[in-house]
């Protein structure tokens, strides 16, 4: 595409700014063009969409296209129209027991994220594991799950992972490799292993530790390393000087009243993140007219899930976050022992009413560090805690969990040496990426190659593996038997659900294998289960398998441990706030740390803050883009250390400014067929000095434009009611605000005069009268002139009786207070209705097939907005619009009210999406399905039609779970009970923020939940009665605290109310 | 008021035509032994862009409906917007053969047989469109009616179905009317063949038409019949068209207005093709005497005033998108006027709004050039009207997280200029080999004319 037209005329945010001021009131706006108006917005989208270049004739776009699409474009060229898989139908020669075909069954295991386990249950259809849900019986999970678990199923179907034993890019084999393994071993053993070194990552697994201390029997002088891209240094380190030992810090938000982060996203994307967001959420009831709600103060740099769910949020460099800590220390009492520099205005203002909220929430406050933070601020978290008597309330401390929690830059520089003054003889490496993932100057790759026996065990391969003389294949978690602890110190057993698919072999059983002994994992397994139990092999096999069924193996957990503070804490506190333009490093929201770089799932979900996918971006503020004349799209060049990297520059409302953010994960160089040419890498920016932030980068503008792929740039809420939010004081107020901001009128501002004072573009103007006088907040007035909320109005007016719902009558509701946005719905949504990966270029085409989006709006100022999102599933509405336009009857209401897909009926008018309100279909423009790579096929879930071309589909509500719920319950001839059909997206879901039910049961949650005054439907006006609503969303801001930002729109809560008009 | 201008010239025939020199000039075109250079040089253009038809539609069907720019929100792009533009121009046709022989006008006689082609091949175009831009075209006869084992029928809610039925049946009826039409004619051609087999084909296609009186006496009942039958669908083919927009929720789509500004564009446009059409060959075949200035005027001053009709449709828009205090409808309005899409609203406005006000002047309706180069502009404007209608309305509804923005590629358009190039070649090859004019209904002229002559 060419890129030369565009104009080099920056977009003038000051303008935008301006005004975004000049208006009052709640404004909804989404991207920086769309406020802007301006003539450049139509011209990137041109670009975004260019209409003359074309996926099939640009040769790149379609190389592209068919390596995601793997072979099945190519041959639908040959063959002309769709071709339908093959199948095959073969009966069992002898029935395996338990195994009743199209039953799936589910076995208990756990996800490591970090090292860390996080406790599943994964759903197998004849011994393939198709989808994992969360432990219901583990305090971890309570039965949901995080992002990253959902989309772990499909790393174990990468079709690029290793499939035989590779010596020097060469297939091999197990039997070549055994015995010139076993020759290097000798070698090495004679010299007690004083050439060998052990690479691995963090790893909590008592078989794990079990096995490598075998192998450091038969090699005393080995050294064992340990590296994980995305480690716990920071909080080991503080850790270290401020208890003298390494402990693991609890957080208890089930008793937090005030929490302040430190740029630490506990929400999502951190091990344990799904009971942390569990218990936040639970924290924030709103019930009755009662807001109880606990207060999260967010001070973060990069713009993240945690701090979009923030009652008030602190824009700071990374830098400064450590410098706000001790200045808010220093004022709660706590002496640091350090002169603290001056803060920002806003940040100091920040520091007085937020010391009075938590000395006030005493023990019932918690301060949370984040994992990229330096050492100095897990002190001073740490030593907050203390000082408000957190500690023992919901903070408590335990042994750590990490089998060998150690400082692992540390053991990285000290096996890059070893390696660099030859005294490595033999590497084996399990697992991990070090070659691409270590800090730039670390000099990772240049070290390895000296060494004249490497071999690595990957499960897929990539940059590493690449250069070892031996890859050889590992074995996913859901493939092998294992253990691995939960962030509460529980242990887990991890059972295969599948045999290994291209034979290989677990971490335990390669150090077996380096020890002589090839133990299976399994009795490497039990043995190490045996001597934790204290049990003879007879005993323990009813306490094996009640292990193994729960997914949690009783009586363990962390060992709760005293922490008394150390003087010593104070000298990591290190106050130097950069000066100029700040590069903050963070893991990604979806590839992570590059885990999941090849995973088409992770790579279709849109970022949870800039809703963009497929690459990453260089992050800045507006003003900052502003002052650099930065564009969206626009190429930068950011190097450290000699070391350049490339990449788009996106404008991120509510980063710190004179920041800019990347994320890892992308740049991959050998990973595999999806990632490819994605994004930048941005570990080169890493320095072993300087991991997550650095306080200067070089910085060059390419004259060059490459947009990104973004779902959702369209557009601003124009307006409109459809997030709708209130602060706790309104809620109390007005329990019914949803009703009373909702109805649909005239009035965006440009087309009705907004009332002196008040902020237009919230506003029902016609049919709402301004007499109220100028303080009047009209949000709640009613957008009918009668004064009645449009959920009271009855649909009157049609000719035909409604119909009448005997049986069940499917809704679901989504609680806007407890969704924060992770992203976890979407990805087990995918997971589990075979929704195909449509690639970047026909993302930016408008094509990306999520059945259930996430739209994310910002109200407020450019610089500092609120964030609020708002899930979309299909709204199942009784009164369809797609359902009467379509001409083949594809589209049918079903006797439970579910708004039925006929996929063999369609024949893909496209009327049915052209007519929904809420654009929530999806359509099959070109074969998106992949009929054709192997391992994908076996990752499909059978209970689902899997879509081919030309097609369209949507959400069902998961009717394929109605139906098997419906099946069991009528062969056990009772009514289908409440809460026994989850769908997908609701089951996964860490805040429960998504209840679904029979809305005929009027004891029935969801039922109850629509006669929450905070219930109302989007774009109810339409006449539409969708069963999917919402519950508005209720912000708790701290009325002592300084009015910026999302609490700006609170600020007026007092003088507003009294003027309401009551509906 | 006419006073300046020659009577004559206000003849519905040239003065010195006789009933030999109207047969032997129509007949001459069709049975001469070779066409002239343009009629080559216009077929060779017509083949190779109908080419596109071929090649669009085959990537189409191969790939799928992908290639195209289409995308969620904008469901719907250049397939429909060329659909209901080559089904509008077809309107014209039946309008000038249906309506204008029932109310006696005279004046449509030597135009009737090229505007029912006219009608035909644009008809022909437009069917290829909804046939191709569903997801599987190879099931889009699922919208029709059949009795299969499944027991199951199209869903006749919806207004596809009922623009199944509407289009199908506007084909049928003008293929019958323009093809009885033709049959006397026909014989004409047989009679004056100089060939053995193109006598015998003539033959064919003239059923055997002797001329007898009774011949002539059930002709004369069956056109009138059809002409009946055709008159309800001038009205009723678009009307259900534009149901296909007006029975959705969308903004800019949900309106009553729609069926009659609907049919009122649609004859606008098709008047101005056959301007479009007329003119050249008018000037190409020297048949000055057949369409006169009062033709060539009086479909000027049709489509001045559909166009009128037309633009205050466009004002109605607005005026509800602001009365209607729907914040939706507001946006609707604000968003052509000034969205992204904001220079094809205003190029609209000027070629449907501004344009045809050019033809109140009389010498403007009677310069050929500017008169074929306003025809050309109203077609170009009434494909952007339906532009604006299809695309601003869909690409911003009600939910901002979901907007987008349709731009055509390279296959919507090639396939559009393939129907382009489908119609030109369907228009020579019927200039070429059947008599462009009705050579009796001309002598029924003369004849009259003869009487006002010496009456």
């Amino acid at each position: 595409m060419s890129e030369t037209n565009h104009s080099s005329q920056p977009i003038d945010l000051a303008e935008i700014r301006a005004k975004l001021q000049s208006s009052s009131g709640r404004q909804y706006w989404k991207s920086l063009e769309e406020v802007a108006g301006t003539p450049e917005f139509q011209d990137i989208l041109k670009h975004e969409f260019p209409s003359e270049s074309d996926t099939f004739t640009d040769p790149v776009g379609r190389r592209h296209f068919l390596s995601i699409m793997g072979a099945s474009l190519a041959l639908a060229g040959v063959t002309g129209c769709t071709r339908q898989p093959k199948e095959y139908i073969l009966p069992f020669a002898a029935q395996p027991e338990e195994a009743v075909p199209g039953v799936p069954r589910y076995f208990a295991t756990a996800m490591p994220f970090g090292g860390i386990g996080e406790p599943l249950l994964a759903e197998c259809h004849q011994n393939r594991p198709t989808k994992l849900e969360g432990n219901p019986d583990h305090p971890l999970s309570l039965g949901a799950t995080s992002l990253q678990a959902q989309a772990s199923v499909l790393n174990m179907y990468d079709p690029d992972r290793l499939r035989t034993v590779v010596s020097d890019h060469r297939a091999s084999s197990w039997t070549a490799f055994t015995p010139e393994f076993r020759r290097q071993a000798a070698l090495q053993a004679q010299k007690r292993g004083s050439g060998l070194r052990i690479l691995s990552g963090s790893s909590t697994s008592p078989t794990f530790k079990a096995a490598m201390d075998r192998a450091l029997e038969r090699f005393p002088d080995a050294v064992w390393h340990q590296w994980e891209p995305v480690n716990r240094d920071a909080a080991v380190v503080a850790s270290e000087a401020c208890f003298g030992q390494v402990l693991d810090a609890h957080y208890d938000l089930k008793a937090a009243k005030v929490i302040l982060s430190l740029d630490a996203d506990f929400l999502s994307n951190t091990p344990g993140s799904v009971r942390s967001l569990r218990d936040f959420a639970n924290g924030r009831q709103v019930e009755n007219g009662q807001a109880d709600m606990n207060r999260l103060y967010v001070a973060e740099a990069a713009p993240s899930v945690t701090g979009a769910s923030a009652d008030h949020r602190l824009r700071l460099k990374a830098s400064e976050v450590e410098v706000f800590a001790a200045a808010l220390a220093e004022r709660l009492g706590v002496s640091t022992g350090a002169t603290v520099p001056a803060l920002s205005e806003k940040a100091t203002a920040w520091i007085e009413p937020l010391a009075v909220d938590l000395q006030r929430a005493g023990a019932t406050a918690v301060v949370i560090a984040g994992d990229q933070q330096t050492p100095g601020v897990h002190a001073l978290a740490h030593a907050i805690n203390a000082q408000l008597g957190a500690v023992g309330a919901t903070v408590s401390y335990s042994a750590p969990i990490d089998i060998a929690p150690t400082n692992q830059l540390s053991s990285l520089t000290a096996l890059v040496s070893a390696m660099n003054d030859g005294s490595v003889e033999m590497l084996v490496i399990l697992g991990g990426n070090p070659c691409y993932d270590t800090p730039g100057d670390a000099g990772f790759r240049d070290a390895l190659l000296k060494v004249p026996f490497r071999v690595m065990l990957a499960e897929a391969g990539n940059e590493t593996s690449v250069e070892c003389h031996w890859q050889l294949p590992g074995t996913h978690y859901l493939e092998a038997w294992g253990d691995i602890r939960a962030k509460d110190g529980s242990v887990v057993l991890q059972q295969p659900m599948i045999e290994p698919l291209f034979g290989g072999k677990s971490q335990v059983e390669f150090l077996s294998m380096l020890v002589e002994e090839d133990a299976s994992g399994r009795d490497l397994l039990r043995a190490t289960f045996a001597a934790t139990a204290g049990l003879s092999e007879a005993e323990m096999e009813p306490v094996w398998r009640k292990a193994l069924h729960d997914g949690v193996v009783a009586g363990t957990g962390a060992t709760a441990a005293d922490a008394a503070l150390s003087a010593d804490w104070t000298r990591l506190v290190n106050l130097a706030p950069a000066d100029g333009v700040e590069l903050v490093i963070r893991p990604d929201s979806t590839v992570w740390d590059g885990t999941y770089s090849n995973n088409g799932w992770m790579q279709e979900l849109p970022k949870p803050i800039t809703k963009l996918t497929w690459e990453n971006v260089a992050q800045v503020s507006p003003a900052t883009a502003e002052r650099l004349s930065l564009r969206n799209g626009e190429v930068v060049e950011l190097g450290r250390g000699g070391l350049k990297v490339r990449g788009p520059v996106w404008i991120a409302p509510g980063q710190a400014d004179d920041v800019i953010v990347v994320h890892l994960g992308y740049g991959r160089t050998h990973s595999g067929r999806v990632c490819e040419g994605a994004g930048f890498n941005s570990y080169a920016l890493q320095t072993t000095a300087e991991r997550w932030h650095a306080p200067s980068v070089d910085f060059a503008k390419r004259n060059e434009f490459a947009p990104p792929a973004c779902v959702q740039d369209h557009g601003s809420m124009e307006g409109r009611h459809l997030v709708r939010v209130a602060t706790a004081a309104e809620y109390e107020e007005h329990p019914n605000f949803a009703q009373m901001i909702g109805g649909h009128g005239g009035g965006s501002d440009e087309h009705a005069p907004a009332p002196a004072g008040v902020g237009a573009p919230y506003v029902g103007a016609i049919g709402s009268d301004s007499a109220d006088g100028p303080q009047a907040d009209v949000r709640f007035q009613s957008g009918r002139s009668d004064g009645t909320a449009y959920s009271d109005v009855k649909n009157d007016k049609s000719f035909f009786p409604e119909y009448n719902y005997t049986g069940n009558a499917w809704g679901l509701t989504i609680d806007l207070n407890r969704c924060v946005g992770c992203n976890a719905c979407m990805a087990a949504c995918h997971s589990e209705n075979n929704i195909p990966v449509v690639g970047k270029d026909q993302v930016a085409r408008g094509r990306e097939m999520h059945w259930i989006r996430i739209d994310r709006y910002f109200e407020g100022e450019l610089d500092d907005p609120a964030t609020y999102y708002q899930p979309l599933t299909c709204m199942q509405c009784e009164n369809a619009p797609c359902e009467p336009v379509c001409p083949v009857g594809a589209t049918v209401h079903s006797s439970e009210g579910l708004n039925d897909m006929v996929y063999n009926r369609c024949v893909g008018t496209r009327y049915c999406s052209n007519n929904c309100p809420y654009k929530v279909r999806r359509f099959n423009f070109l074969l998106y399905q992949d009929f054709e790579t192997d391992t994908y096929q076996l990752q499909r879930n059978p209970d689902v039609t899997v879509r081919s071309r030309g097609v369209m589909e949507k959400c069902t509500y998961c009717v394929q779970r109605i139906n098997y719920v419906r099946t069991t319950a009528e062969k056990e001839d009772r009514p289908i009970r409440d809460g026994e059909i989850l769908t997908a997206c609701q089951q996964v879901c860490p805040a429960e923020a998504i209840t679904f039910g029979n809305i005929n049961d009027p004891a029935a949650k969801v039922t109850l939940q629509k006669k929450d005054p905070r219930n109302y439907g989007l774009l109810e006006e339409l006449n539409t009665q969708p069963r999917t609503t919402y519950l508005a969303r209720v912000s708790n801001p701290n009325p002592e605290m300084p009015v910026t930002g999302a609490g700006a729109n609170h600020g007026e809560e007092h003088s507003m109310s009294a003027q309401v008009t009551e509906a | 008021m006419a006073t300046q201008v020659h009577p004559l010239e206000d003849a519905v025939i040239g003065p010195n035509q006789n009933n030999t020199t109207i047969t032997e000039k129509i007949s001459d075109i069709v049975l001469g032994k070779d066409a002239p250079l343009f009629w080559y040089i216009g077929v060779l253009a017509g083949l190779s862009l109908a080419g596109g038809i071929a090649h669009g539609a085959a990537w189409l069907v191969l790939k799928g409906t992908g290639v195209w720019g289409l995308n969620i929100p904008v469901g719907w792009g250049f397939a429909i917007i060329n659909f209901v533009w080559w089904i509008g121009i077809g309107h014209a046709g039946t309008l000038i053969s249906a309506i204008l022989l029932l109310f006696r006008q005279d004046w449509r006689t030597s135009i009737n047989r090229f505007a029912e082609a006219m009608t035909l091949f644009a008809v022909s175009c437009a069917g290829l469109f909804p046939l191709l831009h569903v997801g599987r075209p190879w099931l889009a006869f699922w919208l029709m009616p059949y009795q299969n084992t499944m027991n199951v029928w199209p869903q006749f809610r919806s207004p596809l179905v009922w623009d199944v039925f509407a289009v199908t049946t506007y084909a049928t009826v003008s293929a019958l009317f323009w093809y009885t039409g033709l049959v006397p004619d026909l014989a004409t051609m047989r009679d004056r063949a100089k060939t053995k087999v193109v006598r015998r084909i003539y033959g064919i296609f003239a059923l055997g038409w002797r001329g007898s009186a009774r011949h002539w006496e059930r002709y004369e009942s069956v056109y009138l019949i059809l002409a009946g039958i055709s008159t309800p669908l001038v009205v009723s083919v678009h009307t259900v068209v534009s149901f296909d927009f007006a029975v959705s929720v969308i903004p800019g789509w949900h309106a009553t207005l729609f069926p009659p500004y609907f049919v009122a564009g649609a004859i606008y446009s098709g008047f101005a093709m056959v301007l479009t059409l007329a003119i050249p060959v008018r000037h190409f075949y020297k048949l000055h005497d057949f369409i006169t200035m009062r033709h060539i005027e009086n479909m000027a001053k049709i489509t001045l005033a559909t166009g009128l009709v037309v633009f205050y449709g466009y004002m109605t828009e607005l005026f509800f998108g602001w009365y209607s205090a729907n914040e939706y409808e507001q946006y609707m309005v604000m968003n052509r006027i000034s969205g992204p899409y904001w220079y094809m609203y205003w190029t609209l406005i000027f070629c449907n709004g501004l344009t045809p006000q050019l033809l109140w002047f009389r010498k403007i309706r009677r310069n050929l050039v500017l008169l074929f180069v306003i025809s050309l502009v109203v077609n170009v404007g009434m494909w952007l009207e339906r532009f604006v209608i299809v695309v601003t309305s869909l690409h911003r509804d009600f939910l901002p997280s979901s907007w987008g923005m349709y731009f055509p590629t390279f296959w919507d358009i090639i396939l559009y200029l393939g129907t382009i190039g489908q119609f030109v070649l369907l228009f020579f090859l019927f200039l070429r080999f059947v008599p462009m004019i009705a050579m009796f209904e001309m002598k029924h002229l003369v004849h009259k004319s003869e009487q006002v002559k010496q009456g």
